[in-house]
């Protein structure tokens, strides 16, 4: 399985980046394999809609679970729409969130943890 | 003639000089540049529409204004996702088996529609607003208010300025910033003046908003509004940029507390008229 974490840089040290919608990367992690891939957040500078746009990227590239620091309500009813499983709240580093994630810490939401973003 | 009163910062009164200088223009008949067919008052700020409260116009007309949004058929999509890679606003979401669309965010392009492979996406009015048309004083008026929650503002202001009447003398209430609405208001106008405050803030403001202009190439000047006689620097940044300041509303109380009753200050201080009229005649000289 596939988990997209919302990333500062391009290893399993980065700083998990609290933004979802803005972040600067998606590291895409496959939970079988341990394999990962940074994938740059195309939406990090959108006009409007970044949530979105992310939640896309996310999408496309097989995610079926998103880890971040907060989401906002676009992204969340898109990801949940698209079936997609949401915790948020991470900290740290990837490697930290990932083991947290296994662990059972993260914190599952069930809706938007912050308002929608700015628009262009 | 068209001026359009404008700002990088909100709250520097562009309403109150847009209001007053319409009402001021629209009581002197036999003043020779205002020889024209009357005039008009256009306030595009759709987002927050305050120039009603001071001409309180007789409401004649109100059209509710949609925008053609995208709309799937879903017997006909593949969720190829390509119509949410085409939309440059990000306003189509597309999932393995389900298309997300976002009305609020679109633009009306129709991107998605034209590139769709399976010809699945049509189109289907989305209601974004309305305009309201009056008139009070000899002021033929009206303005555009958005919907709540609606972002995307610009075909309203569009849709609002189809109203012009160019024998009119039209003044446009922009809104403020420099962003997208501001420049769907501003731009084909034939002159504007940037209402400013002596603040740091103020002077901030109208230098982004002075960048603004010169990229629509549309002539503008200064107007100084609750000029206290302290803070210079806007001074000074229009002398070194030879940007005419063409007056300065002063900081007085009985011009605030009119304001706060919602009513002109030309109107109940009527010298000021004059002083309006010359504004005018300042900006037709600058325009020509």
């Amino acid at each position: 399985m596939k988990i997209a974490i919302s990333s500062t840089g391009n290893d399993l040290l980065s700083q998990v980046d609290p933004r979802f919608g803005r972040c600067q990367k998606f590291l895409i992690f496959d939970s079988e394999t341990l394999g990962f891939e940074a994938v740059p957040n195309e939406a990090v500078n959108a006009a409007g809609g970044a949530g979105i746009k992310a939640a896309q990227l996310a999408v496309d590239n097989g995610a079926k679970v998103v880890i971040t620091g907060s989401i906002g309500p676009n992204a969340f009813n898109v990801l949940s729409g698209a079936g997609v499983q949401v915790f948020a709240g991470a900290t740290r580093n990837i490697q930290s969130a990932i083991d947290d994630y296994k662990a059972g810490k993260l914190q599952k939401v069930n809706q938007a943890t912050n308002g929608p973003g700015a628009r262009g | 003639m068209i001026i359009s009163i404008a700002s990088g910062k909100g709250g520097t009164g562009k309403t109150t000089i847009a209001t007053n200088m319409a009402f001021s223009l629209a009581q002197k008949d036999n003043c020779p540049a205002c020889e024209q067919a009357g005039v008009q008052l256009l306030d595009c700020d759709v987002e927050e529409p305050n120039g009603y409260i001071f001409i309180k116009p007789k409401v004649e007309l109100r059209e509710t204004v949609f925008l053609d949004v995208p709309q799937i058929d879903e017997e006909k999509c593949t969720h190829c996702g390509e119509c949410a890679k085409v939309c440059a606003y990000n306003a189509i979401f597309v999932a393995d088996n389900k298309v997300i669309l976002f009305p609020q965010l679109c633009h009306s392009c129709g991107g998605c529609s034209y590139f769709c492979p399976q010809n699945a996406i049509s189109e289907v009015g989305h209601e974004i607003g309305e305009i309201a048309a009056g008139s009070a004083y000899g002021i033929e008026f009206a303005y555009g208010k958005l919907n709540i929650g609606e972002i995307v503002a610009p075909p309203l202001i569009k849709k609002l300025k189809e109203r012009i009447n160019e024998d009119k003398v039209v003044i446009i209430d922009a809104p403020p910033g420099t962003s997208c609405p501001v420049i769907e208001a501003v731009k084909g106008s034939d002159f504007c003046l940037l209402v400013t405050e002596p603040t740091p803030f103020g002077l901030n403001d109208l230098k982004l908003a002075v960048e603004m202009l010169k990229v629509l190439k549309v002539p503008f000047a200064v107007l100084i509004n609750r000029w206290n006689e302290e803070y210079f620097e806007i001074d000074s940044y229009c002398n070194k940029e030879n940007i005419p300041i063409l007056i300065r509303i002063p900081l007085e109380r009985k011009i605030a507390e009119v304001y706060s009753e919602g009513s002109l200050f030309s109107k109940e201080l009527p010298e000021w008229q004059e002083t309006f009229c010359k504004l005018f005649d300042s900006i037709v000289e600058l325009s020509k």
